[in-house]
């Protein structure tokens, strides 16, 4: 098809520019309409004031989408744009990591999506183009993803007949929750994040009306009001009060958290097909994340306190390119490790098992750690022991008690192993967060070790993980000397140029590093 | 200088145990100079503490002013020494290990193959004193740069250079 002429972006994203500056208007027109400006004219002024941003909001976008063109060329993307100075933004399409489509509330009523070009830049300096039609966002994804892949077939060999498959999107779904499965995760995500909303909407009110609600006395007198009625029930009602009151909390924190649940993860759809690993998830916000497998760094396995108890998982993928959240992408959030493994395997990673050998940390670690931490408290102790009343020093003595059991129990989950191809670590307090990395994709090595560490013989080996941080501590020096040594001779086999050169032939080559490796440290 | 216990096993690749090479003499001058700027203006609060307090006078004289000259001192006379002996690195075909840090110590090794662009960075007091410092960058998130101070100019630039070479053979 012909691509070489600019186009603009969907027309209709006028409209949502213009229904943004009515949404922006309507809060200042309220603000002047309850304050003291212009006396009996300030509804009058309201009005003007929002119909003067609403005209100027719309004229901007209008003029701003007249202005924007994109251009598919035969290398690149190139959007122009700017009302009085013009930019020209050119990304060539072996730099594009994913092309991620958009959806918000909004724009998805007209059928329009936001498309994301993310190069992993880092400075969140992505291009992004809004507002495309879905046909026309999909459409951009395909050819993007055809010339990038043709690019780099041109490039090497073209070793995989996968990868010249042009139907992209029909791939086998990995993971997917349903309402039922979504209630379960909304249950474990229990938030308090209503209230902190309250109190900003409290702000909020304080600062538009004239009603002063931080007047302590406004408060006081409705306090004592209540208060009075409160002391009149007696011991036993006032329990059930509180009981109750406290059933309430929950009740609020769970149904927060479900619907945040509800409104994040809805119709979470993980597939996998020959490019990549395609999420889809959101009720409100519809996002289409491609996540290309060869972009995959390192794994991370994380958990809840409670959730743990009952089995269920997170898995997220480390990637350069940052999901809405945090630096890596959620592929599969509230799961049970039986539904996690075929997601591992699909990515090229292996869960550690039976065979694994794991190396714990170093008992000297776990000593110093309760030593420090009872010796801050115990100092907290003598403290309150010398100048609080009586008693209060058996506070800090017993979070020394529980520090020092909560540090046992945390150097349970304290371990780490390699393998052939990849290193494993796990950690946590009550609950542990389980990394794995290939070998392969580690950038440097370091072992750190503090005063302490130096004295006792541990110390702390960082792995240097494009996009994310792979630390693990504890370590007994020897070990992180040999760990760091087999690691770097997989490492410095292989150039960076030609790490995502290939990904289909990734496997057997680790395979034979592995190999080579394993036979030097035997040697 | 203390090193690290030397219990790595034997056969392994990477001899962890095998003398550091020795940053650039100057170094430690400059280091020297350094802290001497640092403790400069210290030393005139210091100065403008004990007459602020003799005025006063419920102070004997140099309670003050003592104590910070002899941390400065120990600062620009000791400190820099220690400093240049705890620094080290060690290059090898296809990797560089930088070992720094007096107290907390970091032990870093990043193969040529994992090297995205290369710094030579001179400031006006290394400039004087004829050394530089290498800059490597790493597209890893932790080590993102790891930088090797106080190598001599010369020196810097046939390291960056080495490696240069190194990376386009690779990738060729």
């Amino acid at each position: 098809m012909p691509q070489s002429e600019p186009r603009h972006t969907a027309p209709l994203s006028v409209a949502i520019g213009a229904l943004g500056s009515i949404r922006s208007a309507i809060i200042p027109a309220i603000a002047i309409a309850f304050s003291g400006i212009g006396g009996s004219g300030r509804f009058l002024i309201a009005a003007g004031v929002a119909l003067a941003s609403i005209v100027i909001g719309t004229l901007v976008s209008y003029v701003g989408w007249r202005r924007l063109t994109y251009t598919v060329g035969e290398a690149d993307i190139r959007v122009e744009s700017g009302v009085l100075s013009r930019a020209a933004r050119s990304v060539p399409y072996e730099r594009i990591q994913d092309v991620s489509l958009e959806a918000k509330l909004l724009p998805r009523l007209f059928g329009l999506v936001a498309v994301k070009f993310e190069t992993g830049a880092g400075g969140g300096e992505d291009l992004a183009l809004q507002y495309l039609s879905q046909t026309e966002g999909e459409r951009l994804r395909q050819l993007v993803r055809e010339r990038r892949d043709a690019e780099q077939v041109a490039a090497t060999d073209p070793a995989s007949p996968a990868l010249a498959r042009p139907d992209a999107d029909e791939g086998d779904v990995l993971f997917a929750m349903g309402p039922r499965r979504l209630l379960g995760f909304g249950l474990f995500e229990f938030s308090l994040a209503v209230f902190a909303l309250l109190g900003g909407a409290l702000q909020y009110v304080d600062t538009v009306t004239n009603v002063d609600v931080w007047n302590v006395d406004l408060w006081r007198g409705w306090l004592e009001e209540q208060g009075s009625t409160v002391a009149r029930l007696g011991p036993y009602a006032q329990a059930a009060g509180a009981l109750a009151g406290l059933v309430g909390l929950v009740f609020i924190g769970m149904a927060t958290g479900i619907a945040r649940t509800f409104a994040r993860e809805w119709g979470f759809t993980l597939t996998r097909s020959p490019r990549g690993f395609r999420r889809q998830r959101g009720l409100f916000t519809r996002t289409d994340v491609v996540m290309p497998a060869h972009r995959v760094q390192a794994l991370v396995i994380g958990t809840g306190l409670l959730r743990y108890r009952f089995g269920w998982h997170g898995l997220s993928f480390v990637s350069l390119a940052q999901d809405a959240e945090g630096a890596s992408h959620v592929v599969a959030p509230f799961a049970t490790m039986e539904e996690i493994a075929p997601v591992i395997r699909s990515a090229g990673f292996q869960l550690p098992d039976a065979a694994t050998r794991w190396h714990r940390a170093s008992k000297h670690h776990l000593t110093d750690r309760i030593v420090f931490d009872s010796t801050v408290l115990g100092l907290a102790a003598i403290l309150a022991a010398i100048f609080a009343p009586f008693g209060v020093a058996f506070i800090p003595l017993g979070l020394a008690v529980l520090a020092a059991g909560a540090n046992m129990y945390a150097w349970e989950f304290r371990r780490h192993a390699i393998d052939d191809r990849q290193v494993f670590a796990s950690h946590g307090l009550l609950s542990p967060t389980s990394q794995i990395a290939t070998r392969l994709k580690l950038h440097s090595v370091e072992i750190a070790q503090g005063p302490i560490a130096r004295w006792r013989g541990y110390a702390t080996v960082h792995l240097g993980l494009a996009g994310g941080e792979f630390a693990i501590r504890g370590v007994p020096i020897e070990e992180a000397r040999s760990l760091r040594a087999s690691v770097l001779e997989t490492i410095a086999s292989t150039d960076y140029s030609r790490l995502d050169a290939a990904p289909a032939s990734n496997q057997a080559l680790s395979a034979a590093q592995s190999g080579f490796s394993s036979n030097l440290a035997a040697t | 200088m203390d090193h690290s216990p030397a219990i790595a096993p034997a056969g392994l690749p990477l001899d962890d145990d095998a003398d550091l090479t020795r940053l650039h003499p100057n170094y430690t001058h400059a280091l020297r100079v350094q802290a001497a700027l640092m403790a400069i203006p210290f030393l005139i609060a210091a100065l403008v503490l004990e007459a602020v307090s003799r005025d006063a006078g419920f102070l004997p004289p140099g309670v003050i002013a003592g104590p910070v000259l002899l941390i400065a001192l120990a600062l620009v006379i000791r400190v820099p020494n220690r400093r240049y002996n705890a620094r080290g690195y060690q290059i090898s075909p296809d990797r560089l290990r930088v070992v720094r840090g007096l107290l907390w110590r970091s032990d870093t090794v990043v193969p040529f193959g994992r090297v995205q662009h290369i710094d030579v960075d001179q400031g006006p007091l290394a400039r004087f004193f004829g050394i530089a410092t290498l800059t490597l960058h790493t597209a890893g998130n932790h080590n993102a740069s790891v930088s090797l101070p106080g190598l001599g100019e010369e020196l810097a630039r046939e390291m960056r250079e080495d490696i240069r070479a190194h990376i386009r053979r690779e990738s060729m």
